[in-house]
């Protein structure tokens, strides 16, 4: 469609008001709206709306032990946070394998999360922490909030719980329990400018060799990022050893249902899967 | 008459104004409205880097951008980094180095250059060429020159930087 009305609300109440009839296309960095509707793959509606000039939408922010990030904060502002370098790193690792260094600033968190790819690699940390989305809507003449849990969000590749009428104005996390770690892995042929074959999360709180808190999130094997909760409940309360590795890595792989593509074959993922997983508890129980 | 809309910003210093349509990207813009040929189409996709710009101090692929989103920001191109008093000095370093070979890549190569010598990631300390090779990973060269245009930037590392 043509596109009629080109509009830059510059808070989140001007922008739902214009998104409200549900027949706008919303801009943020572009890094994947322009390639879609280039391709043909997606279809401009009636109105664009540009997100980028609404800065209540951009930052990180701890309070009371609760981070959010705004929806606009760009992968960039991730990698350089020296308060998620600190508190969330992994986080920051995620972002410092995203892309290149200038898709990246331009690239935004709510873009990641809203293009909705089962290999969206800033989707895989924010499921180790159990992120919520929080949207926002215009409904009956004021301004309506709800939030969901991420993990909830994805319904399909490209697919999201989201309405036409509403904006994802930030993420939201309690900060990490005392002892938490999380490490991320993704795999390409190259290191940069590559859309994971595979990527996982996996994080725990080891205690003793004993693993609690236990959370595995998986990229790129399924039609939506998933959280692999059969492995969790495998590893949770347990003895790290090499039998429960061993048992982790069956239980994954139980759980992914990849497909064969350009980018890789299902049985290639599936392996992948049971590589990782290793990997990641290797570094995760010590 | 489909839909125009009138920007403003700063190109290379100059205030500029002109009218776009909403989904034309910054790349187009920049090479069929306003003569500035220097950033190239070569992918259009974001993988390549040749279309490299500075909005607003940060590096971005003009091909991904919308024009429309140019509004009221600063644009910088290869176009305003030499001065009358000569070329910028990455330019006048991958000249030294011959690091330019068919030049297709060369005027994003040299955008993302500069950026990367401003934005040394880990400020405390001079980048090696691992860091530079790893900055410029979204620049791909057709040709292949990257040793030589790791020296370039390497150099002005030292020359910028002498410690
Ligand atoms: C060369 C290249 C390499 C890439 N590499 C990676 C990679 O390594 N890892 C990775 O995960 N991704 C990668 N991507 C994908 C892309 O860069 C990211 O998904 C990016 O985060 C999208 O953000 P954006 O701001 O550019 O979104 P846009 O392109 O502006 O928007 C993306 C979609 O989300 C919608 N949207 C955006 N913001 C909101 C909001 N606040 N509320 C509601 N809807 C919204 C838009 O309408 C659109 O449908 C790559 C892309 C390219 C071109
Ligand atoms: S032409 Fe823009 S990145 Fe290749
Ligand atoms: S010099 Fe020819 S593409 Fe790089």
């Amino acid at each position: 469609m043509n596109i009629e009305n080109y509009e830059v609300p510059v808070s989140i109440v001007e922008a739902v008001q214009s998104l409200q009839h549900g027949d706008a296309t919303i801009l943020a960095g572009g890094t994947d709206l322009t390639p879609q509707t280039t391709s043909g793959a997606k279809e401009f509606l009636r109105t664009l709306i540009n997100i980028q000039h609404i800065e209540e939408m951009r930052g990180i922010s701890v309070d009371d032990g609760r981070y959010r990030i705004g929806g606009l904060t760009t992968v960039t502002d991730i990698l350089e946070s020296a308060l998620l370098a600190a508190e969330v790193p992994v986080l920051v690792d995620a972002a410092d394998h995203f892309a290149s260094s200038q898709i990246r600033n331009a690239a935004s968190l709510a873009g990641n999360i809203c293009n909705a790819s089962p290999a969206g690699d800033m989707i895989i940390p924010l499921l180790l922490l159990d992120a919520e989305v929080e949207l926002a809507g215009w409904i009956d003449g004021t301004l309506s909030m709800r939030s969901i849990a991420l993990i909830d969000f994805f319904t399909g590749p490209g697919k999201t719980a989201m309405q036409g009428n509403e904006l994802l104005t930030s993420i939201v996390f309690a900060a990490p329990v005392e002892g938490f770690r999380a490490e991320f892995l993704k795999s390409g042929p190259r290191p940069a400018l590559e859309i994971s074959m595979v990527s996982m999360g996996v994080a725990a709180v080891q205690k003793e060799g004993v693993l609690s808190n236990v959370r595995v999130a998986i990229g790129a094997v399924a039609p939506t990022p998933i959280r692999a909760r059969a492995t969790e409940a495998v590893l949770e309360g347990q003895l790290l050893d090499e039998s429960l590795v061993d048992e982790a890595a069956a239980a994954a792989g139980r759980e992914v249902s990849p497909i064969d593509d350009v980018r890789a074959s299902a049985w290639y993922r599936s392996h992948l899967t049971g590589v990782y997983i290793r990997r990641l508890l290797n570094v995760v129980g010590n | 008459m489909s839909l125009e809309i009138e920007i403003k910003f700063s190109l290379n210093g100059r205030q500029t104004r002109l009218k776009v349509s909403p989904t034309m990207t910054t790349l187009a813009m920049l090479r069929e409205k306003l003569d500035l040929t220097g950033g190239k189409l070569a992918c259009g996709e974001g993988e390549c880097g040749a279309c490299t710009v500075l909005v607003d101090g940060h590096t971005i692929n003009s091909c991904l951008m919308f024009a429309v989103d140019c509004d009221g920001r600063e644009l910088q191109t290869i176009e305003g980094l030499a001065t009358d008093a000569g070329l910028e000095i990455v330019q006048q370093a991958f000249v030294d180095h011959g690091a330019i070979q068919c030049g297709y890549c060369m005027p994003g190569m040299i955008m993302q250059a500069r950026y990367l010598l401003d934005h040394n990631p880990d400020k405390g300390r001079k980048m090696t060429r691992d860091d530079i090779a790893r900055g410029l990973e979204g620049n791909v060269c057709r040709c292949s020159g990257y040793t030589k245009v790791v020296d370039a930037v390497a150099a002005v590392v030292l020359e910028e930087s002498p410690s």
